[in-house]
């Protein structure tokens, strides 16, 4: 369970095809300096907010993402929601693990962005769809 | 659709991504090279990284195909300019760079190139007189 509570107003983007992974990536960016992370700490937000957008475009059939500006009480932070009505994940403890892939990729995606974020959390549902929440907190 | 230029320079091709690369760009980019790599004989392939702020596991898996594709036709590449953040990002997300070489900048790139290619050469020529033994073949007496 992620303890964030919304210090802004958050922003949303569709992902329907590659240019909206694009997209998504320059509004988490631009949403990052704003929270004042550090360079490495927007590195990884974009980063893994890349391996999330693609995986709402390949495995969920698109879908769209959540930029909401979070606090904890003590830090700032930025959450990121990824919600796609697809097929949903049958074993989430193999789609977590490196090197397992449906999409001909590399199946870094859900670890690697795992491992970027501060907090991370999936829920799916066969049939009706996967939703993933992950904050990045400032140091 | 845009491209990414590909230039030219003696016997070298040399990339500069200076663009968000979307993912059709990217597999455009791979497809562009090897005809570059064949069309013009070239033997090295620079892809200067400096201006691209990520490097997600989408393209770095387009940068080790990249490498591997110029393998087989006979062009070796490095990758230079990677940023300070995009490196941490990359060890931590995961990401094999097997078979990805890398330089700071251009002119390191160059020079890596250079030495690969010289030292390829010296191999060659000792292939030829280390080839290795057969096995069924009778070993020699030693005297």
């Amino acid at each position: 369970m992620i303890t964030a509570e919304p210090s802004g107003p958050a922003q949303e983007q569709q992902i329907v095809s590659d240019d909206d992974v694009v997209r998504v990536r320059q509004l988490v960016r631009a949403a990052a300096i704003a929270t004042k992370l550090s360079l490495v700490d927007q590195t990884k937000l974009v980063t893994a907010a890349s391996e999330l957008a693609r995986n709402t475009l390949v495995h969920g059939g698109g879908g769209h993402a959540r930029v909401e500006p979070v606090t904890n009480g003590f830090r700032n932070g930025l959450r990121l929601v990824f919600t796609d009505q697809g097929p949903g994940i049958e074993d989430v403890d193999r789609a977590f693990a490196d090197g397992y892939s449906t999409g001909g990729g590399l199946g870094l995606g859900l670890s690697g962005a795992r491992r970027l974020m501060d907090e991370f959390e999936l829920v799916t549902t066969i049939g009706k769809g996967t939703c993933v929440a992950a904050v990045k907190w400032e140091r | 659709m845009d491209r990414v230029p590909i230039l030219s320079l003696r016997d070298v091709l040399l990339v500069s991504i200076q663009v968000d690369l979307e993912d059709q760009l990217a597999v455009r980019l791979q497809e562009d090279l090897a005809e570059r790599i064949v069309a013009t004989g070239a033997h090295g392939v620079i892809i200067d990284i400096t201006a691209l702020d990520i490097v997600d596991s989408f393209v770095g898996r387009t940068l080790a195909t990249i490498a591997s594709v110029s393998r087989v036709l006979d062009a070796d590449t490095v990758v230079v300019g990677m940023r300070p953040a995009v490196a941490i990002t990359l060890v931590e997300l995961g990401l094999p760079l097997h078979g990805i070489r890398t330089a700071l900048n251009v002119d390191l790139g160059l020079d890596m190139l250079q030495q690969t290619r010289l030292s390829a050469g010296a191999d060659r020529e000792t292939d030829v007189v280390e080839a290795s033994p057969d096995v069924s073949a009778p070993q020699p007496v030693p005297r």
